[in-house]
């Protein structure tokens, strides 16, 4: 009975729970909630797997309306993947967002932080699992209004304009989405993505399709950060209370993610028309900028929290270097990637969370010698560091062999050392917080500091822990990855 | 010219949408910005109604001596645009509004300033 209703249930868990931390008004309260409704939801989304692989696609008519003309909520493997790992990686945060938020807001407002906090995740799983083109604008414009309030309650005021220019540039690639999803909507008459993809092959080299496609890739890429559209980030995840930034490195520009592979592969059909146009080239060369350019700005920052948010800019570029292949392989790498960033980049933001909770400061100068005060923290920057550059034994090692095995394949080995090359500044990068910690004299802020309270530490441990265990073990990323790859290009639905 | 009156709203329509994202870019004062992203927003909703008129139609119920309809459903998603809208820009004002008080400036170009000295 449950069961069937589990798409659903998906999303409306969180979206009842945020107005009841709204009502309740005290933090302590609205914090189990939260937590409860993260992982509940995280829950159905494991539910939702297991249905998956047991009986293929799932399609749930909400309201009981049929689709094409109801919405239609419709569950595959590529967005059951995505779902996993957004309500995962919430599951992970919200325990530790307790202590920090608790130091920082009257209870009134720890319970709008929470309630900003579930309707963000409302809407990046409601995006995730619709199957209506219109839908997915609403979901997208709830969580990105959310993530400015999320982002604007930031420590520094700078948080304030970094909120700003993300609601201006946010706002402008959703309004880009929806002009993509009418003029869809007009030459079709048709709103359910997978109506589309019948619809679309007869059309497909008319202007407004076109033109359509045009303003979708735009628009989502504003949305996931691609160079050169990604000025909004840095500051937005520099200032942003810890919380905020470990999440929406997390799952809002991994959901950009999805809905550019939804769109380029579910609705265009099965990657021949993406092959057609000038987007693989593009996406290519893109992709090679924003990995070298934000790697190289992160080398300059002095601000640790802006370093790590300019390499989730080159770390994009690496998603997306998958995605321009349009092969199995490529777009493997791809998914892989999307699960391994999300979980590693919400883990270095957590423990530099720790590191703001007890030190107060971002700068690398401040954090001198901190490796012997807080010997946990470090200890977990440190690991997620080795997958962020991609030693053997961590996620970021199987993220990288997909990518080099997809460059490989297509006889690109200039591709295979530019993947190399970038990986050392990924080290260099890295290597720097990691001098500063261990081998400099404690600075004057970090004589006083001990270590982080384990309320923060075991969140943060468990996607140090996850990606330890991603990468040994692939059965969940690459495994899960490459089926849902193939049925992106099969465009079977 | 009989091309363009046809046309109208599609004219219209592209008027706005330049128009609205040139202010975006080009003024540095966060309120005027607003109104840019404001216009911007609007061009889009004439974008989706303009092709569900039905010359001739009136409003789809049902009623004797009427059988040509206009097509509801754009108005039904432009209802909703235009509250996502107005939320957008409500949220966009309070932040100028703390904005002001934090800095004392909503400029652009005086906010860099202040914000590189920080």
């Amino acid at each position: 009975m449950i069961a069937a209703h589990l798409p659903a249930l998906q999303v409306v868990i969180p979206l009842i729970a945020a107005p009841l931390c709204a009502i309740l008004r005290r933090g302590t309260a609205a914090w189990v909630i939260a937590v409860a409704a993260n992982w509940l939801a995280f829950a159905v989304s494991i539910g939702l797997l297991f249905r998956v692989l047991d009986e293929g696609v799932i399609s749930y008519a909400m309201g009981g309306w049929a689709p094409p003309i109801g919405i239609e909520y419709r569950v595959d493997l590529i967005n059951v993947f995505v779902l996993l790992v957004v309500s995962g990686v919430g599951a992970a945060i919200i325990p530790f967002a307790r202590k920090g938020t608790e130091a920082r807001f009257d209870s009134t407002n720890q319970a709008w932080f929470y309630t900003m906090y579930l309707l963000a995740l409302t809407g990046l799983l409601g995006v995730t699992i619709t199957g209506d083109a219109f839908n997915i604008f609403v979901f997208l414009e709830i969580s990105s209004l959310a993530s400015y309030v999320m982002i604007a309650m930031g420590r520094d005021k700078r948080a304030l304009t970094a909120a700003y220019q993300y609601l201006i540039m946010g706002t402008v690639g959703a309004t880009f989405i929806v002009i993509g999803i009418g003029l869809l909507w007009a030459m079709t008459g048709t709103l359910n993505l997978y109506d589309l993809a019948q619809r679309i092959p007869d059309i497909e080299n008319t202007r407004p399709v076109l033109a359509a496609l045009a303003f979708l890739t735009v628009g989502i890429s504003l949305k996931l950060a691609l160079f050169p559209l990604h000025l909004w980030l840095p500051n937005a995840y520099a200032y942003a209370p810890a919380v905020t930034s470990a999440f929406l490195a997390g799952t809002a520009t991994k959901v950009g993610i999805y809905l550019l592979l939804r769109f380029f592969f579910t609705v265009f059909g099965g990657g021949g028309f993406f092959l057609s146009t000038p987007l693989p080239e593009m996406f290519l060369v893109l992709s090679i900028v924003a990995i070298f350019a934000a790697s190289t700005v992160a080398l300059f920052q002095n601000n640790v929290k802006r370093m790590f948010a300019y390499s989730s800019v080159a770390q994009i570029g690496f998603i997306t270097l998958g995605i321009s292949y349009a092969t199995e392989t490529g777009l493997t790498a791809a998914l892989v990637h999307l699960m391994n960033h999300a979980i590693m980049k919400a883990g270095i933001f957590m423990l530099l969370g720790c590191v703001i909770y007890r030190l107060a400061s971002m700068r690398i100068d401040d954090m001198a010698g901190i490796g012997r005060k807080m010997p946990f923290t470090m200890a977990g920057i440190v690991i997620l560091g080795l997958s962020l550059i991609g030693a053997p034994g961590t996620s970021g090692f199987i993220s990288k062999f997909w990518l080099v095995l997809a460059a490989m394949e297509n006889g690109q080995w200039w591709l295979v050392a530019l993947i190399v090359i970038a990986s050392l500044i990924t080290m260099l990068y890295v290597g720097r917080l990691v001098e500063a910690a261990y081998f400099r004299e404690p600075s004057e802020k970090a004589k006083n500091v001990r270590e982080a309270p384990l309320a923060m530490l075991i969140p943060a441990y468990v996607l140090v822990a996850a990606t330890i265990y991603l990468g040994l073990d692939t059965t969940w990323s690459a495994g899960l990855a490459q089926d849902a790859a193939a049925s992106l290009l099969s465009a079977a639905y | 010219m009989t091309t363009i009156l046809a046309d109208l709203n599609y004219w219209v329509t592209v008027f706005l949408l330049v128009g609205g994202l040139y202010i975006v870019v080009a003024h540095g004062n966060m309120i005027k910005k607003l109104v840019g992203l404001s216009i911007f927003q609007t061009s889009v909703y004439l974008l989706f109604i303009s092709p569900g008129k039905v010359l001739g139609g009136t409003a789809p119920i049902i009623a004797e001596g009427f059988d040509v309809y206009s097509n509801p459903l754009p108005h039904v998603l432009i209802l909703t645009a235009i509250v996502v809208g107005v939320a957008t820009i409500a949220l966009g004002l309070a932040l100028v509004v703390r904005i002001h008080k934090s800095y004392g400036t909503i400029e652009e170009d005086e906010l860099h300033d202040l914000e590189s000295d920080a």
